[in-house]
């Protein structure tokens, strides 16, 4: 067990959003609700801020947003449970963004401890968290959080809009409460009686709900824990579902932007004249940092970017890939900024002739987002108030920083969101909202749509920063002694929470250390430092954020010292999981188990074999590669994970293996290069992922052990990298440290 | 000057320049956005339509080019009249955020009308243009063979 006391005492201060907006609030604005933003039509009624009935049935808001992991699905699914309510009469919108649609579940990361061994003050503790969220409204879609954050809350406000509309009909039909039964949308009565929700609601929204509802109990469960038919799958497969990029609007323009490449830099002139003479350019803007081109069509105001002549001034960082790194290997040996695991006593342990000692460094670098849709977003300035249409993950903050950059009240902007076209954290960052939302200030009545060029999109993201550790490990008869690790890399958290509060939290960066120190493994001696490198880059949240370059440099090391210690890596795992966590002890044997991982190897295959406890789920990875003709390929992979109640199954499996493909893409061939303070790769040929035949064949196996709903969206990213690198060094024997793996050896295809 | 061209049966005349991308054609003149943008190089098979039934990427087909009756995506099929292959999408429940998915469906149906019974070193040899950031792949497979089932009437 960790040392609850010990790490309470080190790094109390909260170290991510708690604290940011350093305030305190009474009772009774916590427990008091809040105003159900909704605003219905003619003829619609909102019941609660997530369901509101008309005439055509009901529509349940998911107030997340939809990049592909299924909450337009799996959030519904909880509201429809209890409302009752057939699967094939839901429709599901987004809604508006609002303080009602806080996410609590963003606090349960905020601890300074490991999350595996919860204790019931710990729950306490981020439940009493949860008030920073409601107030400050955080409507964010991201840290895996939307089930957990959702489970009950959904689930009760389904409940209490079944309840409100039960008693209008008791009061109508004058019949006792408990008489009536709710089924697809009706409320029935007995003697063959039946009301549909849309004849009760205008009378239902007029009795005060229930303070208090029993929720079912997951054996009378209908939809949850069933695969549900996606409700956007027939959109999406037949063209008609709408991404920000697909917004269409009467006298539409088009536009796209060209900011300094060397990012954060200056613009120090421009010319415009030779793309002001192409046909169909209509203006070109003066954005202070880079311009915007409006056109008559996305490719014009392209071609015509290209043609402005454009003077950059330098960058605010180190401008090569390698001075970059030298700074972030320099921040090893500063002090760190946390040591949120120091068990047993790594400095004054005995080392005894037998004992092995190892040490490595790591380095990965840094990574793009390249979601499928680029950057774009669309906006109407009609002079007192301005509408954006975008595919964002913080609704809230991005009506917020286009108020602020064009002069208006946020109360005066509405930002619609639409699908996104990817996520991955990219699209929990308002800089391409802002942009449209300058150019549309520039030409007030005109609706623009500003698409940046997949060149642009990757050369101006939030990067999941370059990393660098520094790992020494003790094997004592076979087991893992001691392990110290120090991290080095600039801080994602600090960054990202100035620009959406203001200000960077003070106290321990956890989400810096994440995957490394928090991981549930017994070994009695085990320190984790984080450093902080000071650098201008914009970094920013990556699918699993610390984890996923923790997550390497962790199961790498493990690794390593089971190879040092003659033990077979799978079982070396074991023995240290299983005297800390249960769960991730199970993963690793159902992996064990579907690999057939103790069977002997044909002649010229490898396996390797990782496991991650992230977002409250453990997941592991076993991989199997095979020699072709001297090129590597994948061939088969298994995951398990410990989603403690499995919701929605088939998405569960997608999104492990979507959380997989995307780790492994990254650790085969993905780095983003810095020359002359810019970013190299702007393209998909220079920035590939993997692609339909290089993909392992996948098995899924999901357990519910774990006591509490876990993340899915991101904890199969983090084991995906080193899973592969132990399996080619399980078939090479080289030992590679540092990514993207495609450095030192060749893949297929 | 207008140009002619005529898209999921319907025929249009335009007045855009002969250089423009069919992919900007459909996209911002014709209102059809089931056809993405993913990179303009034909590195991502996001904008994937056919021409004549054979799949290209429209972001490489200059208007003036265009030799064939075109066909994208809302072409195919419509939501109460699936293609085979949307239906196995659908069946299998492929998508993730769904950006590619237009650029995959439209890749997978020119396969199978050449290559009725695909095997999948066919499967991925058709469609390692089509990239999927989600992670789509081993149900696109799956989601292919089986629209190959139903086409075959098997």
């Amino acid at each position: 067990m960790a040392n609850w006391g010990k790490i309470a005492r080190r790094g109390f201060l909260i170290g991510t959003a708690a604290v940011a907006g350093g305030v305190a609030f009474g009772v009774y604005q916590y427990r008091r609700d809040l105003p159900n933003p909704l605003d219905p039509g003619e003829g619609e009624v909102a019941l609660n801020p997530w369901v509101i009935i008309d005439q055509q049935g009901v529509t349940l808001i998911a107030a997340r947003a939809e990049m592909g992991q299924g909450v337009y699905t799996t959030l519904p699914a909880l509201l429809a449970e209890e409302l009752d309510v057939a699967w094939d009469d839901v429709r599901v919108i987004h809604g508006p963004a609002a303080q009602a649609y806080y996410n609590a579940g963003l606090m349960s990361h905020a601890l300074p401890s490991t999350d595996y061994d919860r204790s019931a003050i710990q729950d306490m503790m981020v439940e009493a968290m949860s008030i920073l969220p409601k107030m400050i409204g955080l409507q964010v879609t991201g840290g895996s959080t939307s089930t957990l954050d959702a489970y009950d809350r959904l689930r009760r406000a389904g409940a209490t809009a079944r309840e409100v509309l039960k008693q209008a009909a008791a009061t109508r039909l004058g019949l006792p409460l408990g008489s009536l039964e709710t089924r697809d949308g009706r409320v029935i009565a007995p003697g063959g009686i039946s009301i549909a929700y849309a004849d009760l609601a205008e009378e239902a929204a007029r009795i005060d709900p229930p303070r208090r509802v029993d929720l079912r109990p997951a054996s009378q469960w209908k939809y949850l824990g069933r695969s549900m038919p996606r409700l956007d799958m027939v959109e999406k497969v037949t063209g008609r579902a709408h991404f920000g990029i697909d917004t269409r609007l009467p006298g539409l323009r088009f536009a796209t932007v060209r900011m300094c490449p060397r990012l954060g830099g200056a613009m120090l002139s421009f010319d415009a004249s030779a793309a002001l003479a192409l046909p169909g350019v209509e203006r070109v803007i003066d954005l202070g940092t880079g311009i915007a081109v409006v056109a008559t069509n996305t490719w014009i105001a392209m071609q015509a970017a290209e043609a402005v002549i454009i003077d950059w001034g330098p960058a605010p960082y180190p401008e090569t890939s390698e001075a970059l790194m030298a700074a972030i290997r320099a921040a090893l040996d500063d002090a760190p900024d946390s040591m949120l695991r120091d068990q047993g006593d790594v400095d004054a342990m005995d080392i005894t002739p037998s004992d092995r000692v190892i040490e490595a460094e790591y380095t990965v670098p840094w990574l793009a987002h390249a979601t499928m849709e680029p950057m774009n977003a669309t906006a109407h300035h009609q002079g007192d108030r301005l509408e954006i249409w975008a595919g964002t993950q913080a609704p809230g903050f991005a009506e917020a920083a286009a108020a602020q950059a064009v002069g208006l009240e946020p109360e005066a902007v509405t930002c619609h969101v639409t699908y996104l076209g990817g996520g991955f954290g990219r699209r929990g960052e308002s800089d391409f909202i802002v942009l449209a939302a300058r150019v549309a200030d520039a030409m007030p009545g005109t609706p623009v749509q500003v698409t940046w060029s997949r060149e642009e999109d990757m050369r101006h993201d939030f990067y999941r920063p370059a990393a660098c550790a520094r790992m020494r490990g003790v094997i004592r008869n076979g087991f893992a002694h001691a392990l110290e690790g120090r991290v080095a890399a600039p801080s994602v958290t600090r960054q990202s929470m100035a620009r959406l509060t203001g200000q960077a939290p003070p106290g321990p960066d956890k989400g810096h250390v994440e995957g490394m120190f928090n991981q549930p493994y017994a070994i009695p001696n085990y320190r984790v430092t984080g450093h902080l490198a000071d650098l201008a880059v914009p970094v920013g949240f990556w699918r699993s954020v610390g984890n996923s370059f923790n997550g390497f440099f962790m199961e790498s090391f493990v690794d390593e010292m089971a190879r040092a210690g003659g033990r077979d890596p799978l079982g070396f795992r074991l023995d240290l999981a299983e005297r800390e966590h249960a769960p991730s002890a199970g993963v690793l044997r159902a992996v064990a188990q579907m690999s057939g991982w103790n069977a002997p190897r044909p002649q010229g295959t490898g396996m390797g074999v990782a496991m991650t406890h992230s977002f409250h789920t453990p997941v592991a990875v076993v991989i199997e590669v095979q020699d072709q003709g001297g090129a590597i390929a994948l061939t088969r992979a298994w995951i398990a994970c410990d989603v403690g109640r499995a919701l929605d199954p088939s998405i569960i499996e997608a999104q492990m293996v979507g959380g997989l493909v995307y780790g492994l893409s990254a650790a085969m061939m993905e780095e983003i290069r810095f020359a002359d303070g810019a970013v190299v790769e702007g393209n998909f040929p220079d920035y590939d992922a993997l692609r339909q035949h290089q993909m392992p064949r996948v098995e899924v196996r999901i357990l519910e052990t774990s006591g509490h709903i876990g993340g899915v969206g991101e904890p199969a990213t983090p084991p995906a990298a080193p899973a592969l690198a132990n399996a080619i060094f399980d078939l090479t024997g080289e030992r590679i440290r540092d990514l993207p793996l495609n450095r030192r050896v060749r893949f297929t295809g | 000057m207008a140009t002619t061209l005529t898209v999921n049966g319907t025929t249009h005349s335009v007045d855009l320049p002969d250089d423009m991308p069919l992919l900007w054609v459909l996209r911002d003149a014709l209102d059809l956005t089931g056809t993405k943008y993913g990179c303009g190089v034909a590195a991502c098979g996001a904008c994937t339509v056919q021409i004549d039934g054979a799949a290209v990427r429209s972001c490489q087909v200059a208007l003036a080019d265009v030799w064939g009756e075109v066909t994208t995506i809302e072409g195919l099929g419509r939501p109460d009249a699936l293609h085979a292959v949307q239906a196995a999408w659908v069946a299998h429940q492929v998508a993730q955020c769904g950006y590619c998915q237009s650029g995959q469906i439209m890749q997978a149906a020119s396969l199978l009308a050449e290559t009725p019974a695909p095997t999948d070193a066919d499967i991925d040899a058709a469609l390692s243009g089509n990239l999927c950031r989600c992670g789509t792949y081993p149900r696109i497979r799956a989601a292919v063979q089986t629209a190959a089932a139903t086409l075959r009437g098997a």
